[in-house]
């Protein structure tokens, strides 16, 4: 009888530790919420309000500047900003496609060819994984205005053909999806190498390429080190050069709204593009890269 | 035996084909300029105003000039202070949030959501990020607004050194807890479940079961977060620029090692930037072979091990 109800009384209590531990993870996850989302959620809002609005203070509530504010930011001649953002829509794109397709290419050859610097090859790759581009900056940068490509996208675009990262996730994937005997069998139907791999191989890799690709494009969007460096001409510049210039100028006499503006066309669209795939990029962190 | 072999041989040039664009292009964009900075690293070569100063070979003298006559020190010592500052937040939320997401007792609501939320900074474009910082942190901006109406005199974030710093240490932790806490999750989510079963039953408590059992696995991924994170923060660049306009405000106590790289390549010093560059790369390659050795090869083991499980 007794333990009966001290066995009870021990469930009680804990279920009100549980409920009282539960309350506490909500509390905290809200308010971690609220860190991340109170900046960009100011963003929102001051798109929408007026210089003068914006000065007086501090409010939750949008304005009605919306449309003002924008017809502002794009006729300023000193922000190109659609071009900024062709720019760096042009660069991310490019620069996702080159290194999605190349690097599903690049593993393949290691996944399914027995050659003598097979090993070499993938131990070589995996060690040039931590170089930071930073690094060899200095002599990337000379060789480009050797080359002439000063103010072009070249350099930004096609060295993303070698981009390791890339080739590790897909490879990991490509390991746990793709059989060899399928590729085999293909090469009994009389399939050219290469049209096994255009056709068979990067279908099967779909997943892991889309989630590359997006990270990829993204990297690349918000990319500033090395573009700062190479890009001077103002038809040429990208987002981030542009609100690098935003910054250095006289920062009081600029329209306030103008300047939420344009953060909020850097910001806003990955933000928008992020919500409507988040399940997709948040399983993709980890899809065949940390495996415990 | 034999007829497969033969097969082997005949495809095995395939491979290096497809090997060839890779490697072409890491030699063109990436090897060469390597090895170039490396060869600058010994010349004598800047700029003062539009007279060009060598380049003469001299040896060894950039290191010395930049290791003991510079102020590369000091803007290490930020760089790494600033890491700290928002690493060990990040990893202690991303360790509470993972176990919390994964804990079967608990389960929580609206996960999904808070996942969502928490890793989107990480998407945000860095300089971007910060220059809203900026905006809303400046003296006039809207948190300034805030402790001014609720009587608080203004406090001026990017004139007090630990205002400056901690704006970065705060962006970081921002744009890094959300990552880190999923990395962490899908590693106790490895975890056999039966063994917690088995702890629970003989009645160890959720904090204990958290010390004794799921953090020793995991140790490794932690390892690796810690190590990634580290050689991450050496790069670190786009946030303190902006936020401070390339100065390091105030009195250059949050000028970063790459800011400071960046201050040389772009006045064209390319000796002193070459000797930079090959400091940073050896701290990178020791902090890289640690994790090569010790860490990523237990995991590519695992893995190595779990895909054969899934293919018998």
């Amino acid at each position: 009888m007794s333990t009966e109800t001290n066995k009870k009384k021990a469930d009680k209590s804990d279920k009100i530790a549980l409920y009282i531990q539960r309350t506490l993870c909500y509390i905290v996850l809200i308010l971690l919420s609220i860190l991340c989302l109170f900046s960009f959620y100011v963003l929102l809002i001051n798109t929408t309000r007026s210089h003068p609005d914006i000065q007086k203070g501090f409010s939750l509530i949008p304005g009605k500047s919306f449309l003002v504010n924008m017809k502002n930011l794009l006729t300023d001649k000193q922000l190109p900003v659609l071009s900024g953002m062709a720019n760096s829509l042009l660069v991310a794109s490019g620069t996702a496609i080159l290194s999605v397709y190349f690097s599903a290419l690049t593993a393949y050859a290691i996944h399914a060819y027995n050659f003598r610097f097979k090993k070499l090859a993938f131990t070589f790759i995996m060690i040039i994984m931590m170089v930071p581009t930073q690094v060899s900056a200095l002599g990337f940068i000379k060789q480009m205005s050797d080359m002439h490509l000063m103010n072009s996208f070249i350099p930004l675009v096609v060295p993303s053909i070698a981009s390791p990262v890339v080739f590790f996730f897909i490879k990991q994937y490509m390991d746990s999806v793709l059989p060899i005997e399928l590729v085999e069998a293909a090469r009994i139907d009389g399939a050219h190498e290469f049209r096994i791999f255009n056709q068979i191989v990067l279908p099967l890799m779909k997943p892991a390429i889309a989630v590359q690709a997006i990270f990829t494009f993204v990297a690349s969007w918000n990319n500033y080190f090395i573009p700062s460096l190479l890009l001077n001409k103002d038809s040429k510049k990208t987002l981030p050069i542009l609100i690098a210039q935003l910054r250095s100028a006289d920062f009081l006499k600029f329209d306030m709204g103008k300047v939420y503006m344009m953060l909020g066309f850097a910001i806003l669209p990955v933000i928008v593009v992020y919500l409507c795939l988040s399940k997709f990029i948040v399983r993709g962190v980890t899809l065949g890269g940390v495996k415990g | 035996m034999k007829r497969k072999k033969s097969k082997c041989v005949s495809y095995a040039k395939w491979g290096y084909i497809f090997l060839i664009p890779f490697f072409l292009v890491y030699i063109i964009f990436q090897l060469i300029p390597l090895l170039s900075t490396f060869y600058n690293s010994f010349f004598e070569n800047y700029r003062v105003g539009l007279m060009q100063v060598g380049p003469t070979f001299v040896g060894f003298k950039n290191y010395k000039e930049i290791l003991f006559n510079s102020e590369l020190p000091m803007y290490l010592k930020n760089t790494f202070i600033i890491w700290m500052m928002g690493f060990i937040p990040q990893m202690f939320f991303s360790l509470l949030l993972a176990s919390w997401f994964t804990d079967l007792r608990l389960r929580l609501k609206c996960s999904g959501f808070f996942k969502t939320v928490i890793y989107m900074p990480n998407l945000i474009m860095a300089s971007a990020f910060s220059m809203l910082f900026y905006t809303i942190f400046s003296d006039v901006g809207p948190i300034n607004n805030l402790l001014n109406s609720m009587g608080l005199p203004t406090y001026r974030f990017l004139a007090e050194v630990a205002g400056a710093r901690g704006l970065i240490a705060l962006m970081n932790f921002l744009m890094w807890f959300g990552n880190t806490t999923i990395v962490l999750m899908a590693g106790i989510m490895g975890i056999d479940t039966g063994i917690m079963e088995a702890a629970r039953i003989d009645g160890a408590s959720s904090f204990q079961i958290f010390r004794k059992i799921t953090l020793p696995i995991i140790k490794p991924i932690m390892a690796y977060t810690l190590v990634t994170s580290l050689i991450g923060g050496i790069q670190m660049f786009d946030v303190p620029q902006i936020l401070t306009n390339g100065n390091g405000n105030p009195d250059r106590t949050s000028m970063t090692a790459i800011m400071y790289l960046n201050k040389h390549l772009y006045s064209k010093n390319y000796g002193m930037a070459g000797a930079l560059s090959v400091i940073l790369f050896i701290i990178t390659a020791v902090l890289s072979i640690f994790v090569f050795k010790y860490v990523t090869k237990d995991m590519v083991d695992t893995g190595a091990k779990t895909s054969k499980k899934a293919k018998k």
